[in-house]
């Protein structure tokens, strides 16, 4: 998929939607649409919020194209109004729970590495596609928020670490720092998953 | 040598090639002789392999529908009234 963007030339039909070709915008918007849906299906972990996001985010984005400077790519931009969607869905949802957004950047200044063992051969050939989605996912939906949303922006839609930290609003240093926690959680969370059977660090010594 | 708490910290340098040369060549040097490290480095790598791998979702034909719907609705306002847009 990611190659799939790097032959897409989005720039022509960008310039045909900025001046007000209809056509053109949808052109872009339905090359787009599937990774939106899917990183708003990610931040807020709701069908129905991811929905919302989708079209909130491809209706602001055409009616604000004309101050669109083209200093960063459309998809960073687009990306940047859907984050900011979800992230307002997201605080709306968890203000009737208990669990606050902006919990205390870290609890534990420790970098979590306790599941210490290698994976099985081929491990997620023993999955079929969808049981390994759905692992995947779990995963990524017991992160916190703040992390969630760094590793999927970088590691799951691959955008930059400025790009990440311009779409967020937030510290080339915090999203370092918060990847760096996410990966290392997922990491946690795999390994046990996947982990060799009957086996720990002590026989690979 | 370095110890494994700052080769943790300095695990997402180590990935993704961005360490400075002689920060590439402490953290080399640590992983290649501690097994700890090595395995944390293995599995990390692993598990940023499966996600990369993951499919993205199709969109609910509904939900594309209803986009499409949307943003037609918007432009045909947008036609109608002939607004400039802000
Ligand atoms: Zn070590």
């Amino acid at each position: 998929m990611a190659q799939a963007t790097a032959v897409f030339d989005e720039a022509p039909l960008l310039e045909r939607a900025r001046a007000g070709d209809a056509e053109a915008f949808t052109e872009l918007v339905q090359h787009y649409e599937r990774r939106i849906y899917r990183l708003a299906k990610h931040i807020t972990q709701n069908d129905e919020d991811a929905e919302d996001v989708l079209q909130e985010t491809f209706l602001k984005a055409f009616e604000h194209l004309p101050g669109f400077q083209g200093n960063s790519k459309f998809y960073t931009w687009v990306t940047r109004i859907a984050v900011n969607e979800a992230l307002m869905k997201l605080r709306k949802r968890k203000s009737d729970k208990t669990v606050p957004l902006d919990e205390p950047v870290d609890t534990g200044d420790e970098l979590m590495v306790r599941e210490i063992a290698v994976w099985e051969e081929n491990a997620e050939e023993k999955y079929s596609r969808q049981e390994m989605n759905d692992i995947l996912q779990k995963a990524v939906d017991g992160l916190k928020p703040d992390f969630r949303t760094v590793f999927v922006l970088r590691d799951i839609e691959e955008l930059s670490t400025e790009e990440t930290a311009e779409a967020l609003g937030i510290s080339v240093p915090a999203v370092k720092s918060r990847l760096l926690r996410a990966r290392l959680q997922l990491r946690e969370k795999l390994t046990r998953q996947f982990k060799r059977k009957g086996e720990n660090i002590f026989d690979y010594l | 040598m370095i110890t494994c708490k700052d080769f943790l910290r300095e695990l997402n340098e180590y990935l993704d090639e961005t360490a400075d040369v002689s920060m590439k060549k402490e953290l080399e040097l640590h992983v290649s002789q501690c097994p700890n490290c090595f395995v944390v480095v293995d599995t990390t790598k692993q598990t940023l392999r499966v996600f990369k791998g993951m499919e993205p979702q199709e969109i609910p034909s509904t939900v594309q529908t209803r986009l499409m719907e949307a943003l037609q609705r918007r432009m045909n306002s947008r036609r109608a009234t002939g607004t400039a847009p802000e």
